[in-house]
């Protein structure tokens, strides 16, 4: 994985001196709310509904060892014992004291980790697909790339106050295991002829106007990565609405002008920028590229396990994913148990998970936008011993991308924005389908809860989506279907009035009756839905 | 009535106006009527509190209970680690919340 270099180190480390001369100036009273505001989130210090909250970047979700025991350190030294794996493969704390702050950034900068970035009107933590490296069906490891873009977009003086908060993701398969055609930009390495490009997509996001990205060129020059990527910010930075909040995301631009006209404008500016020199070398991709070696991969492990115990073998069943070397896997630590908080991993969790990793994994992890981590470089020959610590741990949920396995936001028992509660639901949904026994029978189901409009939980993107609203200080929760962040990018719709806390869990229920009643041979339950549309489950949610 | 709260600038943690300073508990909260404002911009001022702001609650035979739920919320903690809220004995608590 990347490690810093000496100005990646001396940067960092003088961002941690300045926030600690300003949250200083900020205690001392020589600053105001409002001025220390904008720096404070800068540096993805958030004040929420309990305390301050750090959110934590993780390039691209990859971890080792050394930084997850930092977090855990984090977690235990300056906060409640626990931290939250987020939606943009990010860490957040909920109890972080003003007076700590720069301490823990100063701890952080001691394992190459920040919080730089991960607010404010700039380009936020890039994200990747949590299997990079390690998938059988990718084109290339698209880390690099992503890497890549991490280092220009840092500090990018021109792009540091945006119209509004701007997210990429990055991936290299046909497979899309980032929700890429649901970020601002969305990055696929592609090979056209025998080259390696980028197709870039501009344009998708959810919130309260959730749109997918639309093709804006197929195929990018991988030695034009940076100028093109930097036109599209550009037309962005030079035409989003600053006059209004609520339109100022790229995806309005891009709508409002249409594709065509915005693309127009990108590749006008992108011919400009050609003539100014702004790509890096070549050569500096190359030596990022060097940070992302294969492991030495056994080339004769074992590919035949003992499956004799049903419960390991369902775990493997459910919670595996194809490695691209034989007698290889990489395999999801679930965070998802029945009745706890998605994504919420305590200290002693992540010191599990960094001795797994080290153990097991060649020294490395991931955090999935799905709020899961991924040891992503097990022997399959050693799934057995890491099931039986996980297991051991709480951490052994076999429930990957099933009903089980819930996105949600913290919602409004953390968060100032929300309107509504989004665990309590996921926990209620979690236990009504673990005690009926139906979350083998379902299969792969995606429910995504969010607790506001801004769908931290992407509710647009769920097979079945929740969205919690406020009415009349009541809190009430509307449901959607058909939504997917997969490949075959689906934006979900409302299915009508919506329900309270209970009525939600037992509507959740009534949707997957009509799918189990109407399913045919293997179809998902998306598969269902898309193949009969709305009616059969309005009908039978509401009679 | 109208009660004020405010997070405590040091350490972020929930704070309610109790007349003469700034309590965690909303039982000590009193009504700030017309003066609610003053007494924020006063306090802010001072840098004990920090973005205080006036809220509708109401008296009970329980206490003071603001009016909305996010309030509530952050009166008590959040519902789903009642381990962390102020009163992590109360297996009830939470419902003070609905």
């Amino acid at each position: 994985m990347y490690r810093y270099d000496h100005y990646d180190q001396a940067m960092v480390d003088a961002r941690v001196a300045e926030f600690r001369d300003q949250a200083q100036r900020r205690l001392d009273g020589k600053l105001t709310e409002d001025q220390f505001k904008p720096l404070r989130l800068m540096n993805g210090l958030y004040l929420q509904l309990h305390a301050y909250m750090l959110r934590v970047a993780i390039p691209y979700g990859t971890l080792d060892s050394r930084q997850m025991r930092m977090l855990a350190d984090i977690a235990e030294k300056y906060d409640r014992g626990y931290g939250h794996f987020t939606t943009r493969q990010n860490i957040q704390y909920n109890w972080i004291k003003l007076e700590d702050a720069a301490d823990i950034l100063a701890d952080l900068a001691t394992v190459e980790m920040h919080a730089i970035q991960t607010s404010g009107n700039c380009i936020r933590n890039i994200s990747s697909d949590h299997f990079a490296g390690a998938a059988a069906d990718e084109l290339v490891d698209p880390r690099p790339y992503a890497e890549l873009l991490r280092q220009w977009s840092s500090f990018h003086p021109e792009f540091s106050y945006l119209p509004r908060k701007f997210k990429i993701a990055v991936i290299a398969s046909e497979s899309d295991r980032a929700a890429m055609r649901l970020h601002d930009i969305g990055i696929r390495i592609v090979e056209k002829g025998g080259m390696l490009g980028a197709a870039f997509y501009v344009g998708g996001g959810m919130g309260r106007t959730p749109m997918i990205a639309p093709l804006v060129r197929d195929f990018v020059p991988l030695d034009q990565l940076v100028t093109y990527a930097e036109a599209c910010l550009r037309v962005y930075n030079r035409h989003g609405r600053r006059d209004n909040k609520y339109k100022a995301r790229i995806k309005i631009l891009v709508h409002e002008l249409g594709a065509e006209e915005y693309t127009r404008q990108v590749e006008e500016e992108f011919a400009h920028l050609l003539g100014q020199g702004i790509e890096p070398p070549l050569a500096e991709l190359e030596r990022i590229k060097d940070f992302f070696p294969d492991p030495a991969f056994s080339t004769d492990a074992p590919t035949d396990i003992d499956r004799s115990d049903s419960a390991f073998a369902l775990w493997v069943d459910r919670n595996t994913h194809p490695h691209k070397i034989p007698g290889h896997a990489s395999a999801v630590i679930s965070l998802k148990p029945v009745g706890g908080i998605p994504g919420d991993a305590t200290a002693g969790q992540m010191r599990l998970m960094a001795n797994l990793a080290e153990r097991y994994s060649f020294d490395e992890c991931r955090v999935m936008h799905t709020q899961n981590v991924v040891l992503p470089h097990v022997r399959m020959a050693d799934l057995h011993a890491i099931w039986t610590e996980l297991e051991a741990a709480g951490l052994g949920s076999p429930n990957l991308d099933t009903i089980e396995d819930i996105i949600a936001c913290p919602g409004l028992d953390y968060c100032s924005l929300a309107n509504a509660r989004s665990i309590p639901v996921a926990q209620r949904i979690q236990e009504r389908f673990a005690e009926t026994g139906r979350t083998e029978v379902l299969g792969e189901l995606k429910l995504k809860i969010s607790g506001c409009i801004n769908a931290c939980g992407h509710h647009h993107a769920g097979h079945i989506g929740i969205l919690g609203v406020d009415r009349k200080g009541v809190e009430n929760y509307q449901l959607l279907l058909g939504g997917s962040e997969a490949q075959d990018t689906a934006l979900a719709k409302i299915t009508g009035p919506g329900f309270d806390e209970e009525g939600i869990v037992d509507a959740v229920e009534k949707a997957t009756d009509v799918y189990l009643d109407q399913r045919q041979g293997g179809e998902r339950f998306l598969d269902t839905y898309r193949r009969i549309g709305m009616t059969p489950f309005k009908e039978a949610l509401y009679g | 009535m109208k009660i004020l709260t405010g997070n405590d600038l040091k350490t972020g943690a929930v704070v309610w106006w109790d007349g003469v300073s700034w309590s965690i508990h909303v039982e000590d909260a009193v009504d700030a009527g017309e003066s609610a404002d003053d007494i924020a911009a006063r306090e802010e001022a001072l840098r004990r509190v920090n973005v205080p702001y006036a809220i509708e609650a109401e008296k009970t035979e329980n206490g003071i209970r603001p009016a909305h739920i996010k309030d509530r919320i952050r009166a008590l903690g959040p519902t789903v680690r009642p381990d962390l809220t102020l009163k992590p004995a109360d297996p009830e608590a939470g419902n003070w919340v609905i």
